[in-house]
């Protein structure tokens, strides 16, 4: 018996390195069949442990069981690695309500490295998502992806190395990420289509663009109420390597928090600091790649009642990313100069006041005039100096 | 050899105890499929057992170049709902066996020509997957072929079989239980299971299915087979999509979360990709920035996730390894006819 199954083991190894794409990679058949069935046979309720230890893996897991823990023994002990992966969008595919993930890490995804589509309740503790190595366009989009989920808690998770967003929450309805560090991806944090998300206490740092507040047309909702406190936003100067065509890929290296064409935003009581294009941009889709025949009727394109306040800036604004910032910083500020604090494309409806209100007398508002081909660039802050009442707590439901 | 003997015994034993008709387990899925009754080997060939017929679909779903073999078995014959889809009473079953024609090294590339019977001298057989209607709803189940081809066993992690097709090596890959539900689960609300295939529209013979007992007689539209050069590229092209994209790509489909939407409903060219831009696509765009640019295949995101074979840019993402150079070509035709630009 022992024999046969040693045999049996010995075949399934075999068979699995002729089809990986990186034949190195030694596939632990025995484990992946062993969690897959576990996870197959999930109850509400159930524990599901990995163990300490890196367990290579080759096809994606999934999860459609409601109510299910999978716990490991802490993000650098208990390690799901899926270099050798030959088949599944994602490492881990979650569908089920009320699951919790903590304690453990996954490697090198081909795609997205933990997915939670469509569901109600999801804790992600102390977990690590990480495409090892230098970061590359090959890596995987997403590190953590909740998608068209509620009652969202993220905590105390760590990202690194995203070729699009390492935190992206989108299409989502009651969200926390905090306490979390993001670095080394394209996107940091990235908050999509969302309504009531509070984002803080995190670390977003080597990113391209360190905390994302986006709206994207065609999509199930818009975005909505977004809180950003709190939070260490530094140094996110890293050159952009997103898949060109992307929407981050528009992002400029040196971009610290950036708003496109949500509404209802307050940023607040963070420390952003050296971001080298700047440390705050409020942009509206139009100046990114897409055209305007790309999105519907419905779809609201302009950032409306941004309200900026109480942060510790500094620095940053020196070194602009792209030809037109570059030479943009070098006319108005001269080559020693920098970027006020805040960076804004200009783009707004028609006689109507966006309230952008940036309600801290230390940083400016420069308005790069896109609508009028630049013709007109300008420092102009007098309009923003305005204020907003202030957006509630987010609360979760169902923790 | 005295293994073969006990296997082969097992399936007459199988056959022997309900000659009539498919075994319907309405609780728990047996290890072997022979313990279902719903195909049995017959003159060394794999043939519909008892009561269960096989039918051949109008659009199939693309699973690298196998053949496949379907079975449906039903206790009384279904009604059509309102959408095209049959309403089965619990007991039913259906099968369908991914097989290829044997070459002398690897598997062939050829025409799946249907049929209800495979010579197993000559082909390889690699899985088959029952949907069976029990109280609670559908539910998959999926056996894997041994190399004899005596016997499929229960394999519910799925599994990696490598196979050479025309001299080509590749992993052809054998879903997880949970993965059936990422085709065979198009409504994210309701998260029910229901067959993709064994529908109205979908049946290439359906007076044969009324006449069979299989359905009540009805008068829905039917999906038209893309294969067929005698209708529009805008309708092979809408149908290819339907059959291999909409389970996902639906207003309530796990990917409605991209905002595209390739059901044969959907009238609003945006929906269907022209000029959209992607939302979590990744690698997936190929640095391309619209999932159908007009007249510009090359430049279309649609077509470039067809064609690749990377899991994290790959559509679908489940169910092939290997790219469907018809199907792509198909949808670059079809893009290349279209007039316009997205104004970029």
């Amino acid at each position: 018996m022992m024999r046969y199954l040693i045999m049996g083991t010995a075949l399934m190894l075999a068979a699995c390195s002729q089809g990986s794409s990186e034949p190195d990679v030694q596939t632990d058949t025995a484990y992946q069949d062993q969690l897959q069935l576990a996870l197959l046979d999930a109850q509400p309720g159930d524990v599901i442990t990995i163990p300490a230890g890196v367990h290579s893996l080759d096809r994606g897991l999934s999860l459609t069981a409601d109510g299910v823990t999978i716990r490991g023994s802490g993000m650098d002990q208990s390690i799901l690695s899926f270099k050798g992966q030959i088949a599944g969008a994602e490492g881990l595919l979650i569908t089920g309500d009320n699951v919790v993930l903590e304690n453990f890490a996954v490697e090198d995804a081909k795609g997205d490295a933990i997915k939670i589509s469509d569901t109600d309740g999801v804790t992600i503790r102390g977990v690590r998502v990480e495409w090892t190595g230098e970061p590359t366009t090959e890596n995987g989009a997403y590190g953590l992806y909740p998608v068209q989920t509620t009652n969202v808690l993220i905590e105390d998770v760590v990202a690194i190395g995203a070729s699009d967003a390492g935190i992206y929450v989108g299409q989502s309805k009651g969200v926390i990420v905090r306490n979390s560090r993001a670095e080394r991806n394209v996107a940091g944090i990235e908050i999509e289509n969302t309504q009531d998300a509070d984002v803080y206490g995190n670390v977003a740092t080597d990113n391209t663009g360190g905390i994302l507040v986006f709206n994207m047309p065609g999509l199930t909702q818009p975005g909505a109420r977004v809180r950003v406190f709190d939070n260490d936003v530094y140094e996110n100067d890293r050159g952009n390597f997103g898949h060109p065509g992307t929407p981050v890929a528009s992002i400029p290296a040196g971009s610290g928090v950036v708003v496109t064409s949500h509404d209802d935003i307050e940023i607040f009581e963070n420390r952003i600091r050296d971001n080298r294009t700047a440390n705050i941009i409020i942009s509206s889709v139009y100046s990114s790649n897409f055209a305007d025949t790309s999105w519907s009727d419905t779809f609201d394109p302009y950032p409306d009642r941004i309200h900026v306040h109480s942060n510790i800036l500094s620095g940053g604004g020196n070194r602009p990313d792209g030809m037109e910032l570059k030479a943009a910083k070098l006319v108005k500020f001269g080559p020693t100069g920098r970027f006020p604090h805040v960076l804004w494309d200009g783009f707004q409806r028609d006689g109507v006041d966006p309230q952008i209100c940036i309600e801290q007398p230390d940083a400016e508002v420069f308005n790069a005039d896109l609508p009028g081909e630049s013709k007109n660039m300008r420092v102009e802050t007098e309009p923003h100096r305005c204020t907003l009442p202030r957006l509630p707590e987010v609360s979760l439901t169902t923790l | 050899m005295r293994r073969l003997a006990l296997i082969a015994a097992g399936w007459l034993a199988a056959c022997s105890a309900a000659a009539d008709g498919p075994v319907f387990h309405a609780e728990t899925n047996p290890p072997s499929l022979s313990d279902w009754n719903v195909l049995s080997i017959k003159k060394g060939h794999l043939v519909p057992a008892g009561k269960s017929l096989v039918y051949e679909v109008n659009a199939p779903l693309f699973t690298d170049y196998a053949h496949k073999m379907r079975t449906v078995y039903t206790p009384q014959a279904a009604s059509v709902r309102g959408d095209g889809s049959l309403d089965y009473p619990v007991g039913s079953i259906l099968s369908k066996t991914f097989y290829y024609p044997d070459g002398e090294s690897g598997v062939l590339r050829t025409t799946d020509a249907g049929g209800d019977a495979i010579d197993l001298s000559n082909h390889r057989l690699v899985e088959t997957r029952l949907l069976v209607r029990r109280e609670a709803g559908w539910e998959p189940v999926s056996y894997v072929w041994n190399d004899d081809e005596t016997e499929a066993v229960l394999k519910r992690t799925g599994a990696v079989v490598p196979l050479t097709l025309e001299g080509e090596e590749f992993a052809y890959v054998v879903p997880n239980e949970n993965q059936c539900a990422g085709c065979h689960v198009s409504d994210m609300t309701t998260r029910k299971f229901h067959p993709l295939g064994a529908t109205a529209p979908q049946f290439k013979d359906r007076s044969a299915m009324v006449v069979a007992g299989i359905m009540r007689p009805d008068t829905f539209t039917a999906q038209i087979d893309y294969t067929d050069a005698s209708y529009s590229l805008n309708d092979r092209a809408r149908s290819y999509l339907a059959a291999n994209c909409a389970h996902c790509h639906n207003p309530v489909g796990p990917a409605d979360t991209s905002g595209l939407d390739l059901s044969l409903n959907a009238d609003d060219l945006r929906a269907v990709g022209r000029c959209k831009p992607p939302i979590a696509a990744g690698s997936g765009t190929g640095g391309r920035i619209f999932s159908i640019q007009p007249g510009d295949p090359e430049g279309s995101i649609m077509p470039y996730r067809m064609a690749s074979t990377k899991p994290g840019a790959m559509m679908p993402e489940l169910g092939r390894t290997l790219a469907h150079e018809e199907g792509v070509e198909l949808i670059r035709s079809w893009i290349a006819e279209m007039d316009g630009d997205c104004g970029a």
